[in-house]
């Protein structure tokens, strides 16, 4: 495996690139979607109502199928793996937003606004704040499903580590197959303990300003 | 739809696999899973060691295990259990050990006061009440299963996601999009039932306690 790397490094380096370009910018992608839209829907309960329903049952399509359903309508290569990646993370993230937002104690909303607090005053300073550790974890399961999902990319042409995989089964290259499987393994769980790593510092940061 | 009607039993062929696929590998995962979640709900330092394992094995693509237990296992039915089973068995010890953890000590000492001996307790009184908490994580489960059998379809181990490959290479946009919309529509039929199921059962205790 490391002497396949060894020997074909440009092929690896290329795969890995494109595997953190497809998941960067679907990342990115959900983050633009998820964060306003959770606001606006607890704004919005009927909204939110219909948009859980709909988030619950996206959450559950598999990810292959999510990857391929669109395959007429989008044909296949790099920009139609990342639409469906930014479907996938959505859930995730969308739901946490939400759900750390409406868990904001009512009392001290009540407060704030009783010391003349505006709209965007409770928002921006209170709800917000208090949301984030909920908001950071959605963050993280949604960066490692898309980094996970991405591998599925290799089979409808959006390249990423999977192709590595896909090329080692059709060439029985045993050493390239295994050297994309345990690559990819080891970036999903680095973007895992990364991530997480991440949302303890900035939790205990957002403590220390707190006190 | 010309292809999923002219081809209707192709279609119910790889559903059933696909069931086989699942159901198989649920059942290997709740008869070494329950006796686990149990041992796991009595050690913490055995619980934390699931936990951490089930945590780590979520987090790697199900793609990345089938290719590294090819070199070992090979092709087919029996190596996509295998990681079928892996993928469950965590989920179902942590349900079963939290089931058992959430009981109130109350009833255990009222139980112990009635005289119930250990497993007796454990048959009429500890799982029973844990079972709403055990079929949720049935639940997440099984879905987690119909999701990684369609991609098991790419070690030869058949299932819906073998209509999906066989579109795919022959570019054949119906193909793909029957093989997806079926395995969605069974992942979504499984968890809606399991999740009815789940609070069937949490209506009908609240009614006892």
């Amino acid at each position: 495996m490391a002497g396949w790397i060894a020997a074909n490094p440009q092929i690896f380096v290329v795969a890995l690139q494109n595997h953190l370009w497809l998941s960067g910018i679907a990342l990115v992608a959900v983050l633009l979607i998820a964060l306003p839209l959770g606001l606006v829907l607890t704004r919005q309960r009927g909204l939110a109502n219909a948009a859980i329903a709909i988030v619950n049952i996206l959450r559950t399509v598999p990810s292959l199928a999510l990857l391929v359903i669109m395959l007429p309508l989008l044909g296949t290569g790099f920009l139609p793996s990342v639409v469906a990646l930014t479907l996938y993370g959505l859930p995730a993230l969308l739901l946490n937003n939400y759900t750390g937002l409406t868990q904001v104690d009512a009392e001290i909303v009540e407060a704030a606004r009783g010391q003349g607090f505006s709209d965007r005053q409770v928002m921006t300073q209170i709800e917000i704040p208090l949301a984030l550790p909920v908001i950071f974890a959605g963050i993280r399961t949604a960066a490692v499903q898309i980094v996970s999902a991405a591998t599925l990319a290799a089979f409808i042409g959006g390249g990423g580590l999977g192709e590595l995989i896909t090329a080692g089964m059709a060439n029985f290259n045993f050493p390239q197959l295994v050297a994309g499987a345990v690559a990819v393994a080891v970036l999903a769980l680095a973007v895992e303990v990364g991530f997480a790593a991440l949302e303890r510092l900035l939790t205990r940061q957002l403590r220390m300003g707190a006190a | 739809m010309t292809w999923a009607i002219e081809n209707y039993d192709r279609l119910l062929l790889a559903l059933w696999e696909h069931i086989q696929l699942v159901g198989v590998g649920l059942l290997i995962a709740l008869v070494i899973g329950v006796p686990l979640g149990v041992l796991s709900a009595r050690r913490p330092r055995f619980a934390l060691v699931v936990l951490l394992v089930s945590g780590a094995l979520y987090t790697v693509p199900a793609l990345a295990i089938f290719a590294l237990l090819i070199p070992y296992l090979g092709l087919g039915f029996w190596p996509a259990i295998v990681a079928l089973v892996a993928y469950a068995l965590l989920i179902i010890i942590r349900n079963v050990a939290t089931g058992l953890r959430e009981i109130s000590p109350d009833i255990l000492d009222a139980a112990n006061g009635m005289g119930y001996g250990n497993w007796r307790l454990l048959f009429a009184i500890e799982l029973p009440l844990a079972l709403p908490v055990i079929i949720a994580g049935v639940r997440i489960a099984v879905v987690t299963q119909v999701s990684v059998a369609t991609v098991a379809a790419f070690i030869n181990a058949g299932g819906l996601g073998d209509i999906i490959f066989q579109g795919i290479t022959q570019d054949f946009g119906e193909k793909v999009v029957v093989g997806a919309v079926a395995t969605s529509a069974l992942a979504i039929f499984c968890d809606e039932s399991l999740r009815r199921v789940e609070n069937w059962m949490r209506a009908n205790q609240a009614e006892y306690i």
